[in-house]
């Protein structure tokens, strides 16, 4: 076992981890911030994206040692200080982008690094973008439509239908 | 106006919060103090003898608690099989044994051997690798017909052979409807198969059992969408626990689409080895046991005969229907091929004479059993594939042929024996024309050929039997269960309610909708009302989520129980206004004497019945709190009109869906935003079917597509933003909101509409291609074209 330390969501963190251990146990196990997900175990469903030194990272797919004195950012983090909602994450409630919740700590988290890079991606970027992140429910319409309300694009903020 | 509350208002989720927050709280998240860890040494042979199972070198690893295999499950249950088919001469079906660990033979890749205890997931799964197992291997059976040849190798060896029933349905129609194909002025004939699919909520299935010493008491926590199910099923048949002594918990659950419906052997195994070694012990399957432990869905192959006179009227439909049923009978399996599917075969059409002839065999596979829409998909499928066919053998006018044939009036009984309560099936299908613009589809299909792709249309409908179902009649094809649904309702001293149901939500958004009906009843703000499910310590016993049924049954459920309150609180306010019953209304959360200005209000009136110092003791008892079992008396018969549009890639065979849309009658709506959710879901489910998704045994039984490498789920790039419209609305006539169901109809109608444009492209490019099987992947369309 060794000791490992990094800040989550702005908190120095630290704990111990066999040379094994994925950034998504130590996330979920070791600290218990169960927000990220696992869905799969070969780096397809992206249920486990958090952000790494500001870039989307699947953490099933780290060691928890190579994150060794970075910045990581979960879905805990994402609310405003104030407790409200991110702009992202608001747009997901406004628009229906989630039905079970599962895929969801994911999708926020990538379509925030999305929203980071290009402000103003068209359906066909936010769609590319998203190839990593696999929803079971939503057949991805009202996510798609969240993303371009978060980025300012859905105008008349059409209610999703 | 839209709404902005109550029923018929797309309001907002509340459960979104916690999900978008990190706060759920799925199986996987709950931790006990003290808990072991499970993993399943699994077969990764399709059918073989075991000989030995030596663990000893295992049980020695560091953090090892506990080994078992099948002897220590000698004394007890099997899985129970909920439903049992009568086949065509009047027997029972072939009904196998189904251990939680495996005992004497393993029967597909995936059954579990042995479970491993230890300290720590990764401890346990290290000794695993250290059990040493002796099995001999037998010939497998993987394909259903030479599963039924004779002498081929027995899944079960003291079965008579692998058919698990020759149903017939309807019996006494046999002879009819041969003789009504022999004298047809055109018979349409098309052989095709309803691809495997893995359901795949995000969610994998988890289980943490749990065991007190101090009371006896049982508790297993899983990804369930019935808990009240599990606690039957598993107490009364595998385990032996009286319910009182057994709780089940199914807290936040990640997508169940069918599959989180069934009883598991790792739900059973963690509740028994808790108490075995009296430490709570956790299983949480990774992806890829999903593949080989998660009950799959469809699996049929079929031929299908449809009959018209020289008029193009339907006159009979004749099927043959081989299903899987893997290698075990899963919860409600028998069921899905029959009763599901079967009496769905009329669809939107008034054909007169049908039989439905379903061959369910056992293969050396995984077990197979209910994923969304569960029959209704493959009665669907077949009717609306050789209608189209049929249209297209014609020379006719697919629409034309169909309106031709619709069902107009209602009641309508079928010649399968359910009774349409209502519908409009022109109305939905003037709305899909008027989505999809078939008038331009011309111009479109020119500029697709001007860039060098073909493009297609594709229509067809849809009917589905939801709100399932009435117990009665369940009972007598075979359920082994009630299907009605519960509700309790209680009133706090200051008006805020609970309802405790036993319908349970995974998605479908049950924390909004349901307060919506309550609020509008009364006419109080939503936020009063608060939804508990998923534990069976505080809900009443109820059957869950599942064939689109949490609104029509459960919903319903909850109506009559506020109508209990809502009676009772007009006694109360009828003694505090000295007033007659007969002359209180609740109007905007207050109730008033007609015709008068008195009034008191919701909250007066439930203070007063837990503060009775002014009440009518003597005529009714204090508190506010009722509960209701709602046994609907009928299905629903959601119905709809779908239409797909695609580009082919003449060079590689590549299919692009360019438009998606649905037409849809779901009755009553009591959140629109949600509805649509469900079927936006529904239809990237079956585009995945059509185009993607495909589960693939080889010829020994070794699944090939048993991760996201291998199984092609549909993403964002794969399907485009969809066209839907729920505006038909023929109100259900037998549930007091006049609700159908919506959860399934986007996976029952769009695969048909899927490969209708995908044949129609290749037709249009000059080929003659009758038929492309789903999943249509760029190499088999490709085929077809060369052909
Ligand atoms: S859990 Fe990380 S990609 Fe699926
Ligand atoms: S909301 Fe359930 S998987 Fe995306």
């Amino acid at each position: 076992m060794t000791k490992i330390s990094m800040k989550v969501n702005g908190k120095e963190v630290s704990g111990e981890v066999e040379g094994r251990t994925l950034l998504v146990s130590f996330l979920r196990d070791t600290l218990g911030m169960t927000g990220t997900h696992v869905g799969c175990d070969t780096s397809q469903c992206g249920a486990c994206v958090v952000h790494v030194d500001g870039a989307a990272v699947k953490s099933c797919t780290m060691l928890a040692m190579e994150a060794e004195g970075a910045e990581v950012a979960t879905i805990e983090g994402q609310a405003n200080a104030d407790g409200t909602l991110s702009v992202v994450q608001q747009a997901f409630q406004d628009h229906h982008g989630l039905q079970c919740g599962f895929c969801t700590p994911g999708m926020v988290m990538s379509a925030t690094a999305l929203l980071k890079d290009n402000p103003k991606p068209s359906e066909a970027e936010i769609r590319h973008y998203l190839e990593g992140n696999i929803c079971r429910c939503t057949g991805y319409h009202n996510i798609v439509k969240a993303i371009l309300a978060a980025s300012g694009q859905l105008e008349g903020a059409i209610a999703a239908e | 106006m839209p709404k902005d509350s109550g029923i018929g208002a797309s309001s907002k989720r509340r459960e979104d919060v916690r999900f978008l927050t990190g706060a759920g709280n799925y199986t996987d998240d709950i931790n006990i103090r003290g808990q072991a860890y499970v993993y399943f040494l699994r077969s990764d042979i399709a059918h073989g003898k075991i000989n030995k199972i030596d663990t000893s070198d295992a049980e020695a690893m560091p953090g090892v608690v506990r080994i078992f295999t099948g002897k220590d499950f000698e004394g007890v249950g099997g899985l129970p099989c909920g439903w049992q088919v009568t086949d065509r001469h009047g027997q029972p079906m072939q009904e196998p044994p189904h251990p939680v660990l495996a005992q004497g033979k393993v029967r597909h890749v995936g059954d579990p051997i042995a479970a491993v205890v230890a300290d720590s997931a990764a401890q346990a799964r290290d000794a695993a690798e250290a059990i040493v197992v002796d099995i001999e291997e037998l010939p497998a059976v993987i394909d259903m017909k030479s599963a039924l040849k004779d002498g081929a190798p027995k899944v079960h060896d003291d079965l008579t052979s692998n058919l698990c029933y020759d149903w017939g349905f309807v019996e006494d129609n046999r002879e009819a409807v041969d003789k009504a194909i022999k004298d047809a002025a055109h018979v349409t004939t098309l052989e095709l198969k309803n691809n495997r699919l893995v359901a795949n909520p995000m969610e994998p299935r988890v289980a943490v059992g749990d065991f007190e010493r101090g009371t006896g008491n049982s508790t297993l926590y899983t990804t369930s969408q019935n808990p009240h199910v599990i606690r039957l099923l598993m107490g009364a048949f595998v385990l032996g626990i009286p319910e009182h002594k057994l709780r089940v918990v199914a807290p936040d659950v990640g997508g169940g689409f069918g599959t989180k419906i069934f009883h598991y052997a790792e739900e059973a195994f963690c509740t028994f080895a808790a108490k075995a070694i009296n430490r709570p012990v956790k299983w949480t399957a990774s992806r890829s046991e999903a593949f080989i432990s998660d009950a799959h869905g469809r699996d049929h192959v079929t031929k299908i005969e449809l009959a018209l006179d020289k008029d193009n009227n339907f006159t009979a439909i004749r099927t043959e229907t081989y299903a899987n049923m893997g290698a075990y009978l899963s919860t409600f399996a028998p069921s899905v091929p029959t009763w599901l599917h079967g009496t769905l075969m009329a669809g939107n059409y008034k054909t007169p004479l049908i039989y439905v002839n379903v061959k369910a065999v056992f293969t050396n596979t995984v077990p197979v059993d209910a994923y969304r829409g569960a029959g209704r998909p493959e009665a669907t499928y077949q009717l609306e594939r050789v209608i189209d066919m049929a249209a297209r053998e014609l020379g006719v006018d697919p629409i034309a042929l169909r309106r031709q044939n619709f069902i107009t009036e209602f009641p309508y009984a079928t010649p399968v024996a359910v009774e349409y309560d209502t519908g409009d099936y022109h109305a939905t299908m003037d709305k899909l024309e008027q989505i999809a613009d078939i008038a331009g589809f011309a111009a479109r299909r020119k500029a697709s050929e001007a860039k060098g792709r073909l493009r297609g249309l594709g229509i067809n409908c849809y009917i589905e039997a939801c709100g399932i179902a009435p117990s009665n009649l369940v009972g007598q094809l075979g359920a082994r269960a009630g299907l009605y649904e519960s509700a309790t309702v209680r009133v706090n001293a200051t008006g805020g309610l609970v309802v405790m149901t036993g319908s349970h939500s995974h998605g479908q958004g049950h924390e909004t909708a349901f307060p919506q009906v309550i609020a509008e009843m009364i006419g109080i703000d939503e936020s009063m009302v608060e939804i508990v499910h998923g534990d069976t310590a505080n809900t009443p016993m109820g059957m869950g989520t599942y064939g689109s049924r949490s609104i029509a049954v459960g919903g319903s459920a909850m109506v009559r129980a506020t109508e209990k309150i809502i009676n009772k609180c007009k006694k109360i306010a009828a003694h505090l206004m000295e007033a007659s019953e007969a002359d209180i209304e609740l109007k905007n959360g207050a109730f008033s004497v007609a015709g008068t200005d008195k009034s008191v209000a919701w909250g007066d009136v439930c203070l007063a019945a837990y503060v009775p110092h002014n009440y009518p003791l003597e005529d009714i008892e204090p508190g506010l709190e009722e509960t209701a079992f709602y046994d609907p008396a009928n299905f629903t018969y959601p119905s709809g009109a779908y239409a797909c549009e695609v580009e082919v890639d003449p060079d590689t065979g590549r299919v692009t869906i360019e438009r998606m849309m649905a037409a849809d009658d779901f009755g009553n709506l009591i959140n629109p935003m949600i509805v649509s959710g469900q079927v936006h879901g529904g239809l990237a489910q079956g585009i995945g079917q059509a185009l993607l998704e495909n589960c693939v045994y080889d010829e020994n039984g070794q699944l090939l597509s048993a991760s996201y490498m291998d199984y092609a789920m549909p993403r964002a790039g794969d399907v485009p933003s969809f066209e839907i419209d729920h505006s038909a609305c023929t109100p259900c006539t037998h549930n007091p909101l006049g609700v159908k169901g919506c959860g399934e109809a986007g996976a029952i109608g769009s695969p048909p509409a899927v490969v209708n444009a995908v044949i129609d492209a290749l037709n249009s490019g000059g080929k003659k291609v009758a038929h492309i099987d789903m999943p249509m992947s760029p190499a088999r369309v490709w085929a077809a074209m060369q052909g």
